[in-house]
């Protein structure tokens, strides 16, 4: 594929080495079929993810069309799957290390208690109370990671300890068969709120706008440099591609969806969304734009290399969980957004397991050193299509947690085989 | 003991790298027990010795990972002190271990930038560091790797010794030492290693070769050092020595042919006639 023979005519003028200057770019149809060996080799990203939101749209679409694919349910998704999806995007960073946080669905409880308790019974303004909850996080993240970087606690034990006794401080801050409940405006609308659809548009444009720059700036500088940029071709596909969700997405949801549009009017993109975008964009950078991303996945990959390499190892750990535990701050934050209160059970039950399944369905490794911010999204999303879309054909909750629980495995057998596979193709 | 370097007028440049009388224990076992390496730039300078004649301890002593408890070191004639790896890579002394520290899950130019990435602002610079590595890669006429953004995973086990000893020489690095490059490598790919390590030396790195392979040694090593129980047996050169005087010197300590030369001496260097196979040789 790039055998040193000189090709075309947009090289650099200062050819800079055999290797940079003499890249044959690959056509469309070679980077289709490099992504389709890429794939074969067990190198899924993302795929089985998609294809299983796919086959799960399908399912619901065809036994329940008149609920499933309806913009009220569409905006149900995204708010049932948000709180989910914010704890899955900071567990991929301690996933990535190969480590585990068990104690996020609690955390994610002691956060949002701290909310709740800040708000009512010391009056604190909204904003402080957000940060209040945020710097719990931190706190517990960096502790979770002493224990584990420092003394050396597996993760899986140190992480189990903290999950029994947060569930011991929620309990504790709310009191036995306690309930408070939440009256300000501005984290209530978190989660039920919508973006006005003239904002909805400017946001979806911009959006859309600025991944086209970033797509194209990119590939004409990899162009001019004489590296190995993809296809135009693809550059562009994924450009319209995107641009067709969005603007599908915004227009559906901007359409009235109040069950009395008469009394109370219902449309706009869920405020959750945008939020979940720029913070996946935000946690998205550092995993692939920052030396300390780049650290993250080494260390994942081989931490003893990474060691060899003067990278400090257990500062790379501690903030990979003080992440994880903040992210799950700011799940605990919408949660309680979400159910206007908070309970002794607030981040219990299957919130965190839920929220595992999410990244490792979206096809991060539990191995470590795999993974990205955007399988949290697609995996939350699946979880959120099975437990709306079984819901909305009648069936127990029983049945939700037996249907999760077999994706969940076939997820983590995917992730499994296919890490077997490369290892046989070489493809790590 | 023995004499040394600076007792003789010296008209050629001082060792890249000298240790004189190093030192090593580990509670009651000696694990060094007076050792002197002379490396010079140019010079591929093969360590070998026995299974527990010192050669992992006296490389790891050099990198800064345990330090000498006695003895002295000497950087281009500088006296140093390499009290940990952040000094030795400072100096520009970079080791290639055995068990190659490399990360499978990311590509050659992540792993040859590993800790020390080339930034623009908070961001990475990928373009800048990918083109440095298909420089140095370039440099070091490695032309068969298919991409330089493919996973190390993939890659054979002469290319992952490849991108290794890159990693090491993409600093500027005066010494490079390499703790047995081609112990898990099969003839092809041992000999494209051997010719890596070659055009290494004849960029003007000094380079020191750990190595159990005669073979390999006398290959490619200019001078080849001796460690018997902790202690040098001798340095001699390659072309004044046989097969036989240095595996009599790596079982014995001693060689009934060789007199024990002091290692100032012996590792002079002789007119220099620069090898001719620095043409394109390609990795499989």
């Amino acid at each position: 594929m790039s055998t040193p023979t000189l090709s075309s005519s947009d090289k650099p003028a200062q050819s800079l080495s055999h290797l940079a200057g003499n890249v044959e770019q690959p056509t469309f149809s070679e980077a289709v079929q490099g992504y389709i060996s890429k794939v074969r080799g067990g190198d899924m990203g993302s795929l089985p993810a998609i294809a299983a939101l796919a086959v799960l749209g399908l399912v619901f679409f065809a036994l329940r069309p008149e609920k499933f694919i309806t913009n009220v349910n569409v905006a149900n998704l995204f708010q049932q799957g948000a709180v989910v999806m914010l704890m899955a995007m900071g567990l991929v960073f301690v996933l990535l290390l190969g480590e585990i946080d068990l104690s996020a669905g609690f955390t994610s409880g002691v956060c949002g208690t701290v909310l709740a308790l800040t708000l009512t019974r010391y009056g604190w303004p909204w904003y402080l109370a957000v940060i209040a909850a945020l710097v719990t996080g931190a706190v517990i993240g960096i502790m979770l990671g002493l224990l584990v970087a420092k003394v050396g606690i597996p993760s899986f034990v140190a992480t189990l300890a903290a999950f029994l006794a947060f569930q011991g401080v929620v309990l504790l801050m709310i009191g036995n068969g306690g309930n408070i409940s939440i009256t300000d405006k501005v984290i209530l609308s978190l989660e039920n709120n919508n973006v006005p659809p003239l904002l909805g548009w400017v946001l979806a444009v911009v959006g859309v706008g600025a991944y086209a720059f970033s797509g194209l700036w990119n590939w004409s500088q990899r162009r001019k440099r004489g590296l190995l940029a993809q296809p135009i071709q693809l550059v562009v596909l994924k450009i319209v591609v995107l641009a067709i969700v969005v603007f599908v997405a915004v227009y559906e949801l901007n359409m009235e969806r109040g069950p009395r549009p008469d009394l109370k009017s219902i449309k706009g993109v869920p405020i959750v969304v945008p939020f979940i975008i720029v913070i996946a964009l935000l946690l998205g950078f550092v995993l692939t734009r920052t030396a300390f991303g780049r650290h993250i996945y080494a260390v994942g990959g081989n931490a003893e290399a990474t060691r060899r390499a003067g990278i400090r190892v257990s500062w790379v750990r501690i903030s990979c969980f003080m992440i994880c535990s903040t992210m799950a701050a700011t799940a605990g934050i919408f949660a309680v957004s979400r159910a206007n209160s908070v309970d002794p059970n607030q981040g219990g039950s299957n919130v965190l397991l839920y929220a595992v399944g999410a990244a490792v369905i979206g096809g991060t490794s539990l191995f470590g050193g795999k993974g990205r911010i955007i399988d949290a999204i697609i995996g939350g999303l699946v979880i959120a299509v099975i437990d709306n879309g079984m819901g909305l054909l009648g069936y127990s909750a029983g049945i939700k947690y037996v249907v999760t629980g077999i994706v969940l495995a076939a997820a983590a057998a995917v992730d499994a085989l296919s890490r077997r596979r490369a290892r046989a193709t070489g493809r790590g | 003991m023995r004499t040394p370097a600076q007792g003789a007028p010296d008209l050629a440049p001082p060792p890249s790298l000298e240790v004189r009388g190093g030192r090593k224990n580990f509670g009651a076992v000696h694990a060094l027990r007076g050792v002197d390496l002379v490396a010079r730039a140019g010079e591929v300078t093969a360590l070998v010795g026995d299974n527990g004649a010192g050669k992992s301890t006296l490389i790891k002593c050099i990198a800064g990972i345990y330090p000498f408890d006695a003895g002295e070191v000497f950087f281009q004639g500088e006296p140093a002190h390499i009290s940990d790896p952040a000094k030795a890579s400072d100096m520009g002394i970079e080791v290639v271990y055995q068990d190659l520290a490399l990360c499978d899950n990311l590509d050659i130019v992540h792993n040859m930038f590993l800790g020390r990435e080339l930034k623009k602002g908070i961001r990475l610079d990928e373009a800048k560091m990918e083109t440095r590595a298909a420089e140095v890669l370039a440099s070091l006429s490695v032309r068969t790797v298919r991409s330089i953004r493919q996973h190390v995973a993939s890659l054979s086990g002469g290319q992952r010794q490849t991108v290794a000893i890159a990693r090491a020489v993409l600093w500027n690095s005066k010494v490079v030492i390499l703790d047995e490059p081609t112990a898990a490598l099969g003839v092809a790919q041992t000999e494209q290693v051997l010719q890596l390590v070659r055009r290494l030396a004849d960029a003007g790195l000094a380079v020191v070769l750990v190595s159990h392979n005669m073979n390999d040694v006398f290959e490619v090593a200019d001078v080849i050092n001796v460690l018997y129980l902790g202690q040098t047996a001798a340095q001699v050169r390659t072309a004044e020595s046989s097969r036989a005087e240095v595996i009599e010197l790596i079982t014995s300590g001693s060689s009934s042919n060789a007199p024990a030369v002091p290692v100032a001496a012996a590792s002079a260097p002789v007119a220099d006639a620069p090898t001719t196979d620095a043409n394109g040789s390609t990795l499989a």
